[in-house]
């Protein structure tokens, strides 16, 4: 077998943990889109969809899901049609900084409000 | 290359603009092309949803700017793709788990998930608007 430095980890892993988030984020959307509906419009009721400690919570275990989930599928994809080495492991590297990055923002976004 | 004059008629590779995709390889492809829009719009929506959490102000900045005809039509997009990402993903569990495997119920499925998609789609969509 020919592997090669840009691939996968060859494992059940990231198969298993695309499917747990994918099971997070069904979850999360469905009580997000209830709380929503049922919230007075205007930014008090927004504000309020997120207010209560189990919904940050549940948020941001949304949230870090969402990008997890991102990363091993933007890496399928690229695996599928980026055959240049070089430019795969440079899409790699641009792509774990972005969601690296928008973790940080997540931390500040969920806790900060 | 010679080959038989039945083998001669099958395609020698595949070309996407003649071929017809069945229902469930349209779906996946869906399945993928609404994943990689959610990802690259994915820091514009952290920013407005941080924003519109922030204050009054930013929750009327983000209101206002989500009010744009072309923002709203972008957003509806999105919300589509959510939609079918959501649905094709309910699916693709399910799959795991061998439900729906045999090929008349797969068909069945796969057209499922585009009604619905397009379904929760318009539901957003009329409530947007």
């Amino acid at each position: 077998m020919k592997r090669i430095v840009t691939g996968a980890h060859y494992g059940l892993r990231d198969w298993l943990l695309q499917r747990l988030t994918a099971v997070v984020m069904l979850a999360f959307s469905v009580v997000a889109v209830l709380r929503i509906a049922e919230a007075e419009p205007g930014f008090e009721g927004w504000r309020g969809v997120f207010e209560p400690a189990w919904m940050r919570v549940a948020l941001f275990l949304f949230l870090l899901s969402v990008l997890y989930h991102a990363w091993i599928g933007v890496r399928d994809i690229y695996m599928d049609y980026v055959k240049p080495v070089a430019v795969r492991l440079a899409l790699h590297t641009l792509t774990v900084l972005a969601l690296v990055a928008c973790a940080g923002g997540v931390f500040e976004l969920v806790w900060s409000h | 290359m010679t080959s038989l004059p039945s083998a001669a008629k099958r395609p020698k590779h595949l070309d996407l603009l003649r071929i017809s995709l069945p229902l469930p390889a349209k779906v996946s492809i869906l399945h993928r092309v609404s994943g990689a829009l959610l990802f690259l719009a994915l820091p514009f929506l952290l920013f407005h949803l941080d924003q519109s959490l922030d204050s009054a102000e930013g929750y009327a900045h983000a209101a206002a700017f989500f009010g744009q005809p072309l923002v709203k039509l972008v957003a509806l997009l999105l919300v589509w793709s959510y939609a079918h990402h959501f649905c094709a993903g309910i699916r693709y569990l399910l799959l795991d788990l061998h439900v729906g495997l045999d090929r008349i119920p797969a068909n069945r499925s796969a057209a499922i998930v585009l009604g619905a998609s397009l379904a929760l789609t318009l539901l957003v969509g009329v409530r947007l608007w």
